[in-house]
């Protein structure tokens, strides 16, 4: 069973059609994770028909993940998709990307928005913070991607039962990476679109992602 | 002695009286307690006999005493905080695993 994850805060006006876009390319096992939304989020996602999973406080889309990969776990999945709450990711991505899951052994897919060219990435996101992230997550992990901190990503159950996110917050995502890599698992970046309605994580953001990474290192 | 000098012996033996009395409620733990009332001690002692901060300073190879101090007290200092922010970050990744308990308690009736 396949289980599309949807980690979303006060993402109200944007979930309903998220879910329907999900639905109308057939992934019906839909949980959204609502990260202590302080609007009708969760609401809309259960009349929109998805499965919710409520935090009582906002954690962070790190903790709103592992609880989305905790559920699936539970509900019996076989494959979990992450796949972002504000309408940023295109449904008609995750088939080709399961597909290529399948074909070249692997146990996860990573989305880049940088592998093809359907994305219009913001000029500064493109040319500055993304080659930044490149090489802070290459420090961090040892692994070369051409997009570090990409929402999109498939994880197959033996990746699911083995990783635990820690970090609740953006740094998640070197921390997925840098769990995979010393799992010893298989992965490969694959192109994904990716809309822009607002600008993303920013410079302020990566200094955040940084302190939380080193910090993380200390606390076990 | 100055008056700064009473005061500030005052301030320290308030202190430790404070430790002490944190220890005894459960608050603290051994080690924490003697760990404060070095601490304290140190402190008062460099009060009342301000030249012994001058060995303080010749094993640092500074010149003054009160620069020693210092630096010592701001080492100390960017300890105890990166201390507090290890201590928040797991009391955050404690809350993170009762809100995630709430939110999946009814998992199975879905």
């Amino acid at each position: 069973m396949i289980f599309v994850v949807v980690p979303a805060y006060n993402e109200e006006k944007k979930i309903g059609r998220v879910i329907r876009g999900l639905f109308e390319h057939g992934w019906q096992n839909v949980i959204v994770v609502d990260d202590g939304s302080n609007d009708q989020t969760a609401e809309v996602a259960k009349e929109a028909g998805a499965r919710v999973a409520k935090h009582t406080l906002n954690l962070g889309q790190g903790a709103a993940l592992q609880t989305g990969n905790d559920m699936a776990n539970r509900l019996g999945a076989e494959v979990v998709v992450h796949f972002d709450g504000d309408g940023q990711f295109n449904p008609a991505d995750i088939a080709p990307a399961i597909d290529k899951m399948r074909q070249a052994g692997v146990q996860a897919i990573l989305g880049s928005k940088v592998l093809d060219s359907r994305s219009q990435i913001p000029f500064l996101k493109k040319y500055c913070i993304l080659p930044v992230g490149r090489v802070i997550n290459f420090l961090f992990t040892g692994v070369w991607l051409s997009d570090a901190h990409n929402g999109f990503r498939i994880l197959n159950r033996e990746v699911l039962e083995k990783i635990n996110l820690e970090h609740n917050g953006m740094a998640h995502n070197t921390e997925i990476v840098s769990k995979l890599k010393k799992g010893g698992f298989k992965f490969l970046e694959i192109p994904v679109e990716v809309r822009y309605n607002e600008f993303g994580q920013g410079v302020m953001g990566g200094f955040k992602i940084i302190k939380d990474l080193i910090l993380g290192f200390f606390i076990k | 002695m100055l008056f700064i000098q009473g005061l500030l012996v005052i301030f320290f033996v308030f202190a430790i009286v404070k430790v002490i009395a944190r220890y005894r409620s459960g608050d603290l733990t051994g080690k924490v307690m003697i760990f404060w009332i070095i601490f304290w001690l140190l402190a008062g002692t460099a009060v009342i006999l301000p030249n012994t901060t001058f060995y303080l300073a010749r094993i640092f190879g500074v010149t003054r005493g009160a620069d020693a101090v210092v630096y010592v007290g701001l080492a100390l200092v960017f300890y105890l905080v990166f201390r507090l922010m290890a201590r928040q970050e797991k009391i955050n990744r404690d809350i993170t695993v009762i809100v995630r308990q709430l939110a999946l308690k009814d998992i199975d009736k879905k």
